[in-house]
């Protein structure tokens, strides 16, 4: 097995390790682990000479996915003081089965499309679609506001994901353009958890429709 | 030159507003910024800037189009803003539950309005696929905590659907502009949309067609079109009335070029053919759940909403037909925004002196607010389409294409949509305008009846008379979708 392969397949067990898991602080704890490798996919998914942009770009992404964004979550936790996902729309049981499930259909999906030449590895655009799909059913399958944060920056590693499959290089500008996108959109969801466990006492999102407010 | 600064001078002027604390000077910024940036969007009429930073910025026809509504509404509703910001109190009381809610404070929301404004002339600036997809997520972060300006639990909930589900609907707009990559791999440069344009021949179109349908759900989203609009009536209805004017007609336009851009390609390479179909089913359906939702509305800021959705599918329709509905379907781009815009500033003064978002609470506005009540008549006209109103004569020449090419299914299922949404809108807002008047007649102040009123005259000289300068620009806009 190569290099790409099992980084892939590393990949997958974190998303799978995503759906199991209840415990906050650790899902927080996967996702870095899982945009620090995804910070290094360019590096090892290329077609020309590494330039001294691949590398300033690998540190801005890890830089962003790996230390920013755990920070802020784990900020943000601290804050509105919630410690797991209680009681999700779906089982964790049943998250895994479903997961399952998602990345056989990923990889029957993959082997009945055609990809243009070349292309990282066999595994990785399954790999990327499997990723894509978690962080979908995070959003819509958790409550807490955080969790749904966390299914955003999952999303968004696999459309990362994605575009090192396939060897797609961006011009440095947009690259900087979509991490900077990026990065704002969760701290600007990190900043509405503040007002929403002040408004709410709680980050549940499927509550936010009903009155309980203090003021 | 030029386009450098439509984008910096709102964006300079946005980070200025929010360190200058003197409420008269914050204020007088705001003005400034939106005349100075639709000067300069006049000037890009009488001759096209420069493309800048390597070609990626540069105005086509469409470009320019898009960019002049956006400034034109902004300027309309930075003038609405000085007389609304004056009257909001610092806390007032929630008119549904009874508690008390401050505000966003001011300088964040002048700001933010300067930054969207920038944002969105970067959407229509854009020629590169990757930038355009930059530009479409930063109008979405700008004008996040526009809509979070009254700071309740209703407008949270509404800024967070907002962000949560925009940013993952633009995200699978990514993934789109990624699989566009995959399928020009041929073409060097292949982001590029004259690049691609010139090369068409050498697309695979059957990743093109797979980026089509994630650009379709994924700026799709944004634009509103049903079933993937569920954001929209939140957002609109809790923000203040002018930001929903813009996220009306500036903000769902811009999403639309999103789409559009891509609909060329698709067109050049001789492949329109799914994507057409597509655009014209999305388009024939958020009329449908647009009419459904419609016709029950309680609140009347949602039920505009909702009628935004409708004219997000009028467009996407008059687009999917092609030939002279593309034309019909951009000039009803122009009126569609000029009228929505006039009917929401109309809606932020029937609440400014009702205190309610409930229609069947509002009676006898033609009574008590006389210039308001007139405006949202004639808007109701405006909006269903009446002669001599422009977006009569959009939506009748969509009619005309979709006949005479024998699109009678469509025909019936059209016309009879927009009879159902007239009755439904009309029934409300009728009875809105009418009734016994529950007070004396009161003054409205001029900054809140001239920027309707404004739109309200151009949309009803657009519908009598089309200018040249105008006219030329929207026949370019046909031909670069294959008509004629």
């Amino acid at each position: 097995m190569n290099l790409p392969d099992s980084i892939m397949i590393f990949l997958i067990l974190t998303n799978l390790s995503l759906l199991a898991s209840s415990r906050l602080n650790a899902c927080i704890k996967t996702v870095a682990i899982q945009g620090i490798i995804v910070g290094f996919l360019p590096l090892i998914a290329t077609k020309c000479p590494l330039t001294i942009y691949s590398y300033l770009l690998a540190i801005l992404i890890i830089t962003v996915k790996g230390i920013l964004f755990p920070y802020l979550l784990r900020y943000t936790l601290r804050s509105v003081d919630v410690r797991r996902e209680i009681e999700p729309f779906i089982g964790y049981g049943a998250s895994i089965i479903i997961g399952v499930i998602a990345l056989i259909m990923s990889f029957w999906l993959c082997r009945h499309i055609t990809f243009p030449e070349p292309i990282l590895s066999y595994t990785a655009p399954a790999a990327a679609f499997f990723t894509i799909f978690c962080g979908l059913f995070l959003i819509v399958s958790r409550v807490k506001a955080l969790t749904q944060v966390i299914g955003y920056v999952v999303f968004e590693n696999g459309i990362y994901m994605f575009g090192s499959a396939m060897l797609i290089e961006q011009s440095f500008l947009v690259e900087l353009g979509i991490i900077l996108d990026v990065f704002v959109v969760v701290f600007i969801m990190g900043i509405m958890m503040f007002h929403i466990s002040r408004a709410f006492d709680h980050i549940d999102t499927n509550k936010l429709g009903e009155s309980e407010k203090k003021g | 030159m030029i386009l450098a600064l439509l984008i910096l001078v709102p964006a300079v002027g946005g980070v200025a507003a929010f360190f200058i604390s003197q409420v008269f000077l914050r204020r007088t910024l705001l003005i400034s910024t939106t005349v100075v940036h639709a000067a300069l969007t006049a000037s890009c009429w009488m001759q096209r800037p420069d493309p800048i930073l390597y070609k990626w910025l540069a105005l086509d026809p469409v470009g320019l189009l898009f960019l002049s509504v956006s400034s034109l509404l902004f300027i309309a509703a930075s003038i609405y803003a000085i007389g609304y910001l004056r009257n909001e109190p610092k806390e007032q009381q929630d008119s549904d539950e009874g508690f008390f809610f401050t505000n966003t404070p001011e300088n964040i929301f002048i700001a933010c309005l300067q930054l969207f404004l920038a944002t969105m002339s970067l959407v229509c600036a854009s020629q590169h696929f990757g930038m355009l997809w930059v530009a479409i997520e930063a109008t979405t972060l700008a004008s996040a905590p526009l809509i979070y300006f009254h700071r309740h639990h209703r407008s949270l909930e509404a800024t967070w659907k907002y962000v949560l589900i925009c940013s993952i609907g633009i995200g699978l707009a990514l993934l789109g502009t990624l699989m566009l990559t995959v399928s020009a791999s041929k073409i060097e440069d292949n982001l590029m949309l004259p690049k691609l344009l010139e090369n068409c021949q050498l697309v695979n179109p059957a990743w093109l067609d797979a980026a089509f349908i994630l650009f379709l759900v994924g700026y799709g989203t944004k634009m509103g079109l049903a079933p993937l609009h569920t954001w929209l009536p939140a957002a609109h209805g809790e923000s203040p009335s002018l930001v929903s004017a813009l996220l009306s007609g500036a903000l769902l336009n811009c999403s639309f070029l999103g789409i559009l851009r891509l609909h060329q390609v698709c067109v050049y390479s001789g492949h329109s053919g799914f994507s057409a179909k597509l655009l014209v089913f999305f388009g024939l359906f958020s009329m449908a759940v647009a009419a459904v939702f419609i016709i029950a509305q309680k609140d009347f800021k949602r039920m505009l909403a909702y009628s935004s959705v409708e004219h997000m599918g009028i467009l996407s329709l008059g687009i999917g037909l092609g030939g002279t509905a593309v034309f019909a379907s951009m000039y009803h781009l122009i009126n569609h925004s000029l009228t929505k815009g006039m009917l929401f500033l109309a809606a932020g003064n029937i609440i400014a002196f009702y205190k309610t978002r409930t229609s069947s609470d509002v009676k006898g506005i033609l009574h008590r607010i006389p210039a308001t009540g007139v405006l949202w008549t004639a808007g109701l006209f405006a909006i269903a389409g009446f002669p001599p109103f422009g977006l009569f004569v959009s939506e009748f020449m969509i009619f005309k294409n979709a006949f005479d090419n024998g699109h009678f299914l469509i025909c019936s299922i059209f016309l009879g949509l927009l009879a159902i949404i007239f009755a439904g809108m009309a029934y409300t807002m009728l009875n809105m305008a009418q009734g016994e008047p529950s007070g004396k007649v009161e003054k409205e102040s001029k900054l809140s009846i001239l920027p309707p009123a404004c739109l309200g005259l151009l949309t009803l000289v657009l519908g009598l008379y089309i200018p040249d300068f105008l006219l030329e620009t929207l026949n370019q806009i046909s031909v670069l979708f294959g008509a004629l």
